[in-house]
């Protein structure tokens, strides 16, 4: 814009064809942009995704706790894989096994003796001794496993 | 600017080079309205004073911590018992984070009452809600760093709600947490948001409010504009800025005595195999939203409960940062009462809910 004598004659060139041609360094230069950015950013945002946790291969796990550990009305927390369970032995001397992980979101549960049934205390929720979300937030019955004791080991595994 | 003696020749030296004497005009021209409201503009300056209060001693913690979860709750032990005034210097960066959220508080809702976000102030009013998110953010982030129990549970309900989000949910939990689980990847991540990405949009956010605050003035609310305008102004340098300084050094004292009578604590270390403790509880500052989740049923028409409530608070902060674009009557120098109440309304929701998150019983 400093010399306007040298500027006019670069416009009348471009005055038959300039529409189409600023319109074509217009879209190169913008996807040049794009392209670059889409460069810089892709590698980031895939680089700040963790990587996929290898799932626990382990659908059985042999408890640490022995049968006569555990008394009635009472429970104890075990790991399933890298996931929490709850063992509950209830009033009537029944072994039962659940997934931990509060439903809602995603507190670890408790058993309440005084209830005699299992209670998340982040946002007081309530499960019956079937793991079924009986009261307060949660939307969803707690994932129940199966217990055998065999001998004196008790063996916690997952769906049927 | 011309003056003798060494000291004066150094200063004509700067003054050639970096215009120190336009910086003085500035600073001289800038004046502060006289109204029965002014109190409340001393509340922007003292966040912005915690906030340095933070980078300060924010700086002085990562000396000694250690962000992993083998050691992060080893080494805030040692801080606090074998560091001189280590338990000094983490008290203040707690206190102090409290005190800055309340202030921003006070500040958002005097601005909100006092219609200062009318135009041309829109971005001012973005960038400092804006403000309030990162404040937020560093609150949330900073609360696990310890690797407590509390902090822990309070992570895993904080990046469930995130991961509860429509759509996006499942990427912003996984990003969040570096993993399928709160975890020690957590940790690092967030240890990584506090004090470098949070502190980086903190700054550039700041930058931002403070130019516009500079730029347009100090905001006269609009019924002392109908009443006849400002009983009269005061220069900002010095009347306002001593003024402000009270503030500061007050606000210093308060923090140093809550640091020595009530020193930050650290609770039992996190065990993500034991069950949630009862009375679990977040920050004052997200209680009501905590305490809102709890009174939703598990599913509101259909869609589950959390869902309903995470959807809420999300609208909710969109219309918070949309009010100058809502409010067309203020824009057209109207009474806009309508926002008053709405304000005021969202002022006791908050009010209450916190209430009841500290008073209602949590076991039954």
């Amino acid at each position: 814009m400093t010399n306007q004598s040298e500027e006019r004659p670069v416009h009348e060139a471009a005055s038959y064809g300039d529409t189409s041609r600023k319109r074509f360094i217009g879209w190169l230069l913008g996807t040049s942009a794009g392209a670059f950015l889409g460069a810089v950013f892709y590698p980031v945002v895939r680089y700040l995704m963790p990587p996929p946790a290898a799932e626990s291969a382990a659908s059985t796990v042999t408890l640490a706790i022995r049968p006569e550990d555990i008394t009635a009305n009472t429970a104890e927390i075990f790991k399933f894989g890298s996931r929490a369970g709850i063992l509950v032995r209830t009033p009537s001397g029944e072994l039962r096994a659940f997934s931990a992980i509060c439903t809602h979101l995603s507190c670890i549960v408790q058993y309440r003796p005084d209830l005699g049934h299992i209670w998340c205390a982040c946002h007081n929720g309530h499960f019956d001794l079937n793991g079924r979300n009986i009261s307060g937030p949660p939307p969803a019955p707690l994932e129940a496993f199966t217990v055998n004791v065999r001998e004196d080991q008790i063996v916690v595994s997952k769906g049927d | 600017m011309r003056r003798r003696g060494p000291l004066g020749r150094l200063l004509v030296w700067l003054d050639d080079r970096l215009g120190l004497a336009d910086l003085g005009k500035l600073a001289v021209k800038k004046e502060v309205p006289v109204h029965k409201h002014t109190l409340w503009y001393y509340l922007g300056g003292m966040t912005l004073f915690l906030f340095l209060v933070q980078v300060a001693t924010g700086i002085l913690l990562v000396f000694y911590y250690r962000p992993s979860a083998e050691h992060a709750y080893e080494s805030i032990q040692f801080l606090m018992a074998e560091v001189e005034f280590g338990w000094l210097i983490r008290s203040i960066h707690a206190w102090s984070a409290n005190l800055m959220i309340f202030t921003a508080f006070l500040h958002l809702f005097s601005v909100l009452l006092l219609k200062a976000y009318r135009g041309p102030r829109e971005i001012t009013w973005l960038s400092g809600v804006m403000l309030l998110g990162v404040a937020m953010g560093f609150g949330f982030t900073g609360y696990l760093l310890p690797w407590s129990e509390l902090s822990y549970f309070a992570t895993r309900v904080g990046t469930e709600m995130a991961g509860a989000v429509p759509l996006v949910g499942s990427f912003v939990g996984r990003m969040l947490k570096g993993g399928d689980e709160v975890s020690g990847a957590t940790l690092t991540r967030f240890y990584a948001f506090h004090i470098w990405i949070l502190p980086a949009a903190c700054f550039l956010l700041v930058a931002v409010h403070l130019f516009l605050v500079q730029k347009h003035g100090m905001s006269v609310p609009p019924d002392v504009e109908r009443s006849g305008g400002a009983k009269g102004h005061m220069p900002f340098f010095p009347s306002f800025l001593l003024r402000d300084l009270v503030g500061w050094l007050s606000v210093l004292a308060i923090l140093a005595a809550l640091a020595a009578y009530f020193p930050t604590e650290l609770g039992e270390k996190a065990d993500p195999f034991a069950p949630a403790p009862a009375g679990i509880k977040p920050e004052w500052y997200f209680m009501f939203m905590f305490q809102t989740l709890k009174y939703l049923p598990a599913h509101i028409l259909g869609i589950e409960g959390e869902v309903v409530g995470i959807i809420g608070f999300t609208v909710a902060g969109v219309l918070l940062l949309l009010v100058p674009f809502l409010d067309r009557r203020v824009s057209g120098r109207e009474d806009s009462r309508l926002f008053t109440w709405i304000g005021i309304g969202v002022i006791l929701y908050i009010l209450l809910l916190t209430y009841l998150g500290y008073t209602a019983d949590p076991t039954i």
